[in-house]
């Protein structure tokens, strides 16, 4: 249990670190949020159609950022062989390598995200659901992230191989988020979305870890 | 727990080339073996295989008993040439890190950082120490978290004269104290008791 504590505690720190950490995401998420107005035009009725959606869309690419080095850099310096040598099996191993990176980047971006919703004319009332579907969709995001991560180990340019491979399991959690804000802003019952998004953050939470492990168990050999 | 290694009829193949094949080796506590061999003989894929990183060919390696995978998990030591230090963090926390993800305590890292003389350096980054005082924040984990079979992959090579006649005793007393040594090795292993060359 104290080695599973440690472990969560160093992940966190990297995780915070790591390329800027959960400033630099939050900047980037910033951009693609300010970006969208622009290209769109600057009607607020237009605007506020499409905000929760694209304030979703962009936290959904904010969470790839750091993803590539999750593994890789365990895996250039040694570390990796060292934390598969252990009583820890290594399932629990890559969940908790996943649950720091949504702590230090998921998080800060599920607090970020209703700022920038409401900033593209969605109605404040809408603010605590994005919280929650952030929240939970970040959750999906980093395990599924995860994944990507320890199947692209190894190869040159990791990061965009991350990124193809992640992508497509991103639209489940994208669908179901957009499509509780959505119904919730047309007055629509909308718990049925966020229930499946929690419902397929909670199948990546347990399956993603044994996809993961394969993985690595597969580049370390 | 560790009460020995054997391998039996080891054979390891790499990137479709077989490395060797046919390897024995018994080590029995209080004993160290040199494994020696040229570039690309496979002297790291054998540690590797030992410490269940790598999948063997063909044969077996046991521990003197109970199940490989918990007698790995908490019965041995791999040093390997990568150390698994990050650079932007200091030394105090990556040995305390790895201390007690090995299960070791805080109290046994300082002691460790003690016995290696690392304590000026805790406080600075790993990537502002030398090649030298990397290996040793690496080697202060075989202290900081008691495990009988240390798996060394040519550990001396950084270090400096004075560090590597340290390094002798440490391992002596590793041995004194019924611990078990494999590394791999280019000079003479300082106290060991055989040797196994891996042909190229």
């Amino acid at each position: 249990m104290s080695a599973v504590m440690t472990l969560l505690r160093r992940e966190t720190a990297l995780a915070w670190g790591r390329g800027g950490g959960p400033l630099v995401t939050v900047g980037f998420y910033a951009g693609v949020a300010t970006l969208l107005p622009l290209a769109i035009g600057p009607e607020t009725e237009r605007l506020a159609a499409v905000a929760t959606g694209a304030a979703w869309v962009a936290l959904a690419l904010a969470s790839l950022l750091s993803l590539d080095r999750l593994f890789e850099r365990d895996y250039e310096d040694g570390a990796l062989d060292l934390l598969t040598l252990s009583d820890t099996p290594i399932e629990l191993t890559c969940a908790i390598k996943c649950l720091g990176q949504w702590i230090a980047t998921g998080a800060p971006l599920a607090l970020a995200a209703p700022i920038a919703a409401i900033g593209l004319g969605a109605s404040v009332q809408l603010a605590p659901l994005i919280f929650a579907c952030a929240l939970a969709g970040g959750l999906a995001f980093a395990f599924l992230g995860g994944i990507g991560a320890a199947l692209s180990l190894g190869a040159r340019r990791g990061g965009l191989l991350t990124a193809v491979i992640v992508l497509p399991l991103f639209v489940p959690p994208v669908i179901f988020g957009g499509g509780a804000l959505s119904a919730f802003a047309a007055g629509l019952p909308w718990q049925g979305g966020l229930a499946l998004l929690g419902a397929y953050a909670a199948a990546a939470v347990a399956l993603g870890p044994l996809a993961m492990a394969a993985a690595c168990r597969n580049a370390l050999s | 727990m560790i009460a020995g290694l054997s391998i039996r009829a080891l054979a390891i193949r790499r990137g479709g080339r077989l490395l060797f094949s046919d390897l024995s080796l018994d080590l029995k506590p209080g004993q160290a073996c040199a494994l020696t061999g040229p570039n690309g003989s496979g002297k790291t894929s054998l540690l590797r295989a030992v410490a269940g990183l790598v999948r063997a060919e063909a044969g077996e390696i046991a521990f003197g008993g109970g199940e490989a995978e918990a007698a790995r998990g908490a019965g041995l030591h791999f040093i390997g040439h990568q150390d698994g230090l990050k650079p932007a963090r200091t030394a105090l926390e990556e040995l305390r890190f790895w201390t007690e993800w090995a299960g070791g305590t805080a109290g046994q890292a300082r002691a460790a950082a003690d016995e290696l003389e690392l304590v000026p350096l805790l406080d600075l980054e790993v990537r502002r120490l030398s090649a030298g005082q990397r290996r040793r924040l690496a080697l202060a984990r075989l202290l900081a978290a008691p495990r009988p079979l240390w798996l060394l992959d040519e550990p001396l090579s950084p270090l400096d004269a004075r560090w590597r006649g340290r390094f002798a005793e440490i391992m002596a007393d590793h041995l004194a104290r019924s611990g078990l040594i494999l590394a791999a090795v280019h000079d003479p292993l300082p106290g060991a008791t055989r040797s196994l060359e891996i042909p190229a």
